[in-house]
């Protein structure tokens, strides 16, 4: 009868172990979902090689910060892309979650001892790191475009950004897969959510841009989170912080983060009103 | 003693519809209970409170004396489940599958493989370790959902409904096993189920219908007070009774 006097919390080691089993399983789910990494890629690549080549004379982009000269348009949207792949991370890791409910894998996750919210951070870690890699991945061929950071330092300083932005669209996808019941409603949501943040924003075209043609949809960019990820990116990517695009994403992912975890609270979320 | 599980007053709801209406029975250490019910009666839901998958709106539920929404980890660390859902990840090899859950319960690696080991052999599987979950059969995926339930030692195993879509010997199988652990480990086991033939006379028994327990006592005490044949007899007697009550 040990087990009835064991102690009831867990120690650092065991947090440790608890969070690096989670990013193993999410790593490994990932390196058997060969197609999984090859869409990741292949998108921003069909972007950045066909969009980007055909919009290169009609998108002309001036001298905004953080460049200090004229870039190619392929220039410019590499940092849209860079964030297009974590919001579809954000979005495909939301997706098996809604998946793993359905299917049952979710619960041995929820019926872990350790505290929910450390689980659901985990989860979300395990989703920011396979994300990041993906991102490496897209700049390496990216590289060979000729579309680099202005020193190399810029890969480096770059990851910050990568890992604030990815557990931001990471808890917004948590967040939604906490409100969606059932598998075939996320296609409607995938269509609400990934294209609307992804066409008003900075990813494709500066804002002042979009101010031009319409002043609403220029207030609609300006509030959108994914617009604030894809300048703290670009920024970071030229070795620079865009302020308020750190505090921006800060505060949303502080808040999609704080609403997912009660979204997932068994006395207070979304899965009890719903049965489940 | 304190009891493996103790449920106290719980009622639940989704809504207007009534889930759980005032449950309460226990489940003592190294004892085989069984939770009898019709389809939607109430089984899993009483399941996804037990597990904390949600909360109860009112009632208590204690895992050897801790309160689940109080001390959710003290509580959970003693329980290990089988859900009725296949919970294995279909894409990992079954020690993968073990390794990853004791890591959801802080066992390291090393220590992970070692359990994984020793449960794999004891549910006559030790030669399935390296197999793709996918690989295995429908019978062979329960005994590795039971031996992860196992792996980090709980004192009280649920099991929801665990013989469904198994062929006749799996089923046989399966149920022997859950009752040696239960023998060799002491186990408090919550077996919910529909199936009559999965009970035993000595069984402690408790019948659940339409979210409300209508009995709760060893099989072979209910078959005498129901003046039945089998169990079966005496659950459709109590059932019967119970709905012709709710009519009039």
């Amino acid at each position: 009868m040990s087990e009835i006097a064991a102690p009831s919390g867990f120690t650092l080691r065991q947090y440790l172990i608890c969070l690096s089993g989670v990013v193993w399983r999410e790593g490994l789910r990932f390196l058997h979902q060969r197609e999984r990494f090859v869409s990741a890629l292949v998108r921003p690549l069909v972007w950045l090689f066909i969009f980007a080549a055909g919009f290169r004379q009609v998108l002309g982009v001036s001298i905004i910060p953080p460049y200090e000269t004229y870039v190619l348009y392929e220039v410019y949207i590499a940092p849209g892309l860079m964030a297009m792949i974590q919001l579809f991370n954000g979005m495909q890791s939301s997706l098996s979650m809604v998946y793993d409910r359905e299917m049952g894998n979710m619960r041995t996750l929820l019926v872990s001892p350790f505290p929910r919210w450390f689980l659901l951070g985990s989860k979300l870690l395990a989703g920011v790191a396979v994300s990041i890699l993906q991102v490496y991945a897209f700049l390496l061929i990216a590289y060979f475009w000729e579309i680099e950071p202005p020193s190399k330092w810029g890969y480096v300083t770059v990851l910050p950004a990568l890992a604030l932005s990815g557990l931001m669209l990471g808890a917004l996808g948590m967040l939604l897969s906490s409100l969606i019941k059932q598998l075939e409603n996320f296609a409607g949501v995938m269509n609400f959510v990934i294209f609307p943040m992804f066409f008003a924003s900075s990813a494709l075209y500066p804002l002042w841009r979009v101010k031009e043609s319409s002043p609403w949809l220029y207030y609609v960019c300006e509030v959108n989170p994914f617009t604030h990820a894809v300048e703290l990116i670009r920024f970071a990517f030229y070795e620079k912080v865009a302020w308020t695009s750190l505090a921006i994403v800060f505060a949303y992912t502080s808040a999609f983060l704080v609403a997912a975890i009660l979204a997932y609270d068994p006395a207070r979320g979304m899965l009890m009103r719903r049965g489940g | 003693m304190t009891p493996a599980l103790t449920i106290k007053e719980v009622s639940h709801s989704y809504g207007p519809r009534k889930a759980l209406d005032d449950v309460s029975f226990s489940v003592p250490p190294g004892s085989f209970t069984v939770l009898l019910g019709l389809n939607g009666a109430g089984k899993s839901t009483l399941f996804s409170l037990i597990t904390r998958l949600y909360a109860a709106r009112h009632g208590e539920i204690e895992i050897f004396g801790h309160n689940i929404m109080r001390e959710p980890g003290a509580a959970l660390r003693r329980l290990g489940v089988v859900f009725q859902a296949r919970t294995l990840d279909l894409e990992l090899s079954v020690m993968q599958n073990l390794v990853y859950h004791a890591a959801l319960h802080g066992i390291g690696p090393i220590e992970a493989r070692r359990l994984a080991h020793a449960a794999l052999a004891r549910a006559g599987l030790a030669d399935r370790a390296k197999d793709k979950a996918r690989a295995l059969s429908g019978g062979q995926m329960r005994r590795v959902e039971i031996a992860r339930a196992l792996l980090h030692e709980p004192r009280l195993l649920l099991l929801d409904e665990a013989t469904v879509g198994l062929d006749i010997k799996a089923r046989a199988d399966l149920l022997a096993l859950v009752r040696e652990l239960v023998q060799e480990k002491r186990l408090g086991v919550l077996w919910a189920t529909h199936l009559i033939d999965e009970i035993a006379d000595d069984d402690q028994v408790v019948i659940l219908h339409q979210g409300r327990v209508l009995a709760t006592d060893r099989a072979q005490a209910i078959i005498v007070e129901q003046a039945a044949a089998n169990i079966g007899d005496a659950f459709t007697h109590i059932t019967g009774a119970a709905q012709e009550k709710l009519s009039a």
